[in-house]
C-alpha cells in the first residue's frame, strides 16, 4: 500500500492530494481493480470547468467505459499526457505515475469535506 | 442475482479468485487474473473455459439427416461420423435463430451444440419441425459439462492429461472440426477440435458430475505450460479479433444471415431448408446492411450499439466493439448500408459528444499462424 498521508478520497474512488496551490487527481486502488484492464483514458481539455459529482472525463477498460466524477468544484490545469501511450498506468500505479489530472479547486471547504485514507478504507470495506 | 443459474464449476472460480458476471440467465465468470492476461495467454500458451452454459441437443433416429437438412443452414452430407460443420438455424426471413456446431457421432446420431441464451427456443423450434420427420430431439444441456482449451499449447496439455501421446493429438492425427468419443472408467468425454477463439485447440464434453473433475486435472496438468482460466471478457476479446460472430450482436432473427457475411456457412445448393427462399433473394438483390470490420483512427473506443455516421447521416451501428490486445487498436464489427461496405471507406463513429473518424477493413483482423 503506497503511503496515503494526505490524500483525500471521494465516494465515487477519485483521490486528491495537493500539488503546490492546486490539487492532482486521481481514481483508487479499488477503483482500478473494479474497472479491469484500462486501455484508453479519455483525457479532458485543460481549461475545462468541473462541478462536484457531475462526470467531466472518461475511463476504459476492455470491457466497459466509466466516468471519473469531480470530487470538488474547479477548473482542470493540467493533464497527464502519459496515460495516452500508457494508459495502463492507472491499473499499475493508480497514486503516483497513474494521477489523471491537476485542478485547481474553486472552494477549499469542499476539500476538508472529503475522506483521509483510513476513512475511505473503512468506506470500501462496508461496499 | 438470486435467479441466476451457476454452472458445477462456480465453486471453482471463486476460489480461482474469479469476478462474475451475469450473462443470459447464467452467472459467470468474466475474468480471473484480468482480460489482457488471460487473452495473451490463448494467444501465446492456452486457456481454459468454462462452457458449461452453453447447450446441447441430440438429434437421433432414422430421419436425422433429413431433418437436419432442413432445419440446418450448411450441408450435413458434407460430413461423416467423427465430424463437425458449423452453420445456423435460419427463420424464413433468412434471420438467424442460433448458430450452431454439429457434430456427428454415428451413423443417425447427432450431437448439437448450441447457445445457452437460446437452448430453450433452439428446443422448442426444432421439436415443432420434427413432427413431419421420424426423429427425436432431446435437449441433453442440463446432463453436460463443456470446457474448452484453446491455444498453442492446448494439444500438449491435452495429451499429458489423458496419458496419450503428442503425436495422438497432433493435428495432422486429428485436424479442427473432428470429433471423438472417449471411453473412460466412468466418463466418457466427447473431445472436438472446435473452439471461438482464434486458436488450435478442443471444446470437451461430459457427463456434468464429472466435469470439476476435468476442469482441476487439466488445470493442474497445464500449469506448467502457463494455461490459464478464461473469463467471458477474454473470451469476447478474442473471439473478435477473430471476427467469429456472436449471437444478438452479428447474427440476429431480424437480420438476414448474408447481411451478416454468413454465405459460407449456407448451402445454397441444398435442395430445400428453411430460409433458403430468402437467403437466395438476398445473395441476388443484395441487403440494405452488410456487415464489416471497421478500424477507429482518432483515440477512442467504439463498442455495441454505437452509431456510425457519413455525410451527417446514419448510415450502421456497432455489433461489437473493443480495443483488441492482441493487434493494439480499436477494432469493431458493425452493421453499415451496404454503398460504404468497401475497404478504405470513411465514416464517423458518434462516440457521448464526439465523432470519432474510422474506416473500413479486412476481416478477420487476427489469423493465426500456421
Amino acid at each position: 500500500m503506497a503511503n496515503l498521508a494526505g490524500y483525500k478520497f471521494a465516494k465515487e474512488h477519485e483521490w486528491l492530494v495537493t500539488a503546490g496551490e492546486d490539487y492532482r487527481l486521481g481514481i483508487s486502488d479499488y477503483a482500478q481493480k473494479e474497472l479491469g484492464d484500462v486501455v484508453y483514458v479519455d483525457l479532458p481539455q485543460v481549461g475545462k470547468q468541473i462541478k462536484r459529482g457531475e462526470s467531466f472525463m472518461t475511463v476504459e477498460s476492455v470491457k466497459a467505459v466509466s466516468d471519473i466524477f469531480a470530487p470538488v468544484d474547479g477548473v482542470v490545469v493540467a493533464v497527464n499526457t502519459a496515460l495516452s501511450a500508457q494508459p495502463e498506468l492507472v491499473n499499475k500505479d493508480p497514486y503516483e505515475g497513474g494521477w489523471v489530472v491537476i485542478i485547481k479547486a474553486a472552494d477549499i471547504g469542499q476539500v476538508s469535506e472529503m475522506m483521509e485514507a483510513s476513512a475511505y478504507e473503512d468506506y470500501i470495506a462496508g461496499l | 442475482m438470486s435467479e441466476l443459474m451457476r454452472t458445477p464449476l462456480y465453486e471453482e472460480h471463486k476460489a480461482l479468485g474469479a469476478r462474475f458476471v451475469p450473462f443470459g440467465q447464467w452467472e459467470m465468470p468474466m475474468q480471473y487474473s484480468g482480460i489482457l492476461e488471460e487473452h495473451k495467454a490463448v494467444r501465446s500458451a492456452a486457456g481454459l473455459f468454462d462452457v458449461s452454459h452453453m447447450g446441447q441437443i441430440r438429434v437421433h433416429g432414422k430421419d436425422a439427416l433429413v431433418f437436419l437438412q432442413e432445419v440446418f443452414s450448411n450441408d450435413i452430407g458434407k460430413i461423416v461420423s467423427g465430424q463437425a460443420i458449423y452453420g445456423m438455424f435460419l427463420n424464413e426471413e433468412g434471420g438467424v435463430i442460433d448458430d450452431v456446431i454439429v457434430y456427428q457421432l454415428s451413423g443417425d446420431d447427432y450431437f448439437l451444440c448450441v447457445n445457452a441464451s437460446n437452448v430453450r427456443i433452439d428446443d422448442q423450434w426444432l421439436n415443432a419441425q420434427a413432427i413431419r420427420f421420424s426423429v427425436a430431439v432431446e435437449n441433453h444441456s442440463a446432463r453436460y459439462g463443456q470446457i474448452a482449451i484453446q491455444g498453442p499449447c492446448a494439444r500438449r496439455i491435452l495429451a499429458d492429461y489423458l496419458s496419450f501421446s503428442p503425436e495422438q493429438l497432433a493435428a495432422d492425427a486429428w485436424p479442427p472440426f473432428r470429433v471423438k468419443i472417449l471411453r473412460q472408467k466412468n466418463n466418457d468425454l466427447i473431445i472436438a477440435t472446435t473452439g471461438y477463439t482464434g486458436e488450435d485447440g478442443f471444446e470437451i464434453y461430459c457427463p456434468i458430475e464429472t466435469v470439476v473433475e476435468l476442469w482441476r486435472g487439466i488445470l493442474a496438468v497445464g500449469k506448467s505450460y502457463g494455461l490459464l482460466p478464461i473469463g467471458l471478457g477474454a473470451r469476447d476479446t478474442l473471439r473478435l479479433e477473430a471476427c467469429y460472430p456472436l449471437h444478438g450482436h452479428e447474427l440476429r432473427t431480424d437480420i438476414n444471415a448474408i447481411s451478416s457475411g454468413q454465405g459460407w456457412a449456407i448451402a445454397q445448393s441444398k435442395e430445400n431448408f428453411i430460409g433458403k427462399r430468402a437467403i437466395i433473394q438476398a445473395k441476388e438483390n443484395g441487403t440494405k446492411y452488410c456487415l464489416v470490420g471497421i478500424e477507429v483512427k482518432d483515440p477512442g473506443i467504439v463498442r455495441a450499439e454505437t452509431r456510425i455516421y457519413r455525410d451527417g447521416r446514419e448510415i450502421g451501428w456497432v455489433a461489437s466493439g473493443t480495443m483488441c490486445p492482441t493487434i493494439g487498436k480499436a477494432l469493431a464489427l458493425a452493421f453499415l448500408e451496404s454503398e460504404f461496405a468497401n475497404f478504405g471507406t470513411k465514416v464517423y463513429a458518434q462516440v457521448r459528444d464526439k465523432q470519432l473518424l474510422a474506416e473500413v477493413i479486412k476481416k478477420p483482423f487476427y489469423k493465426r499462424g500456421k
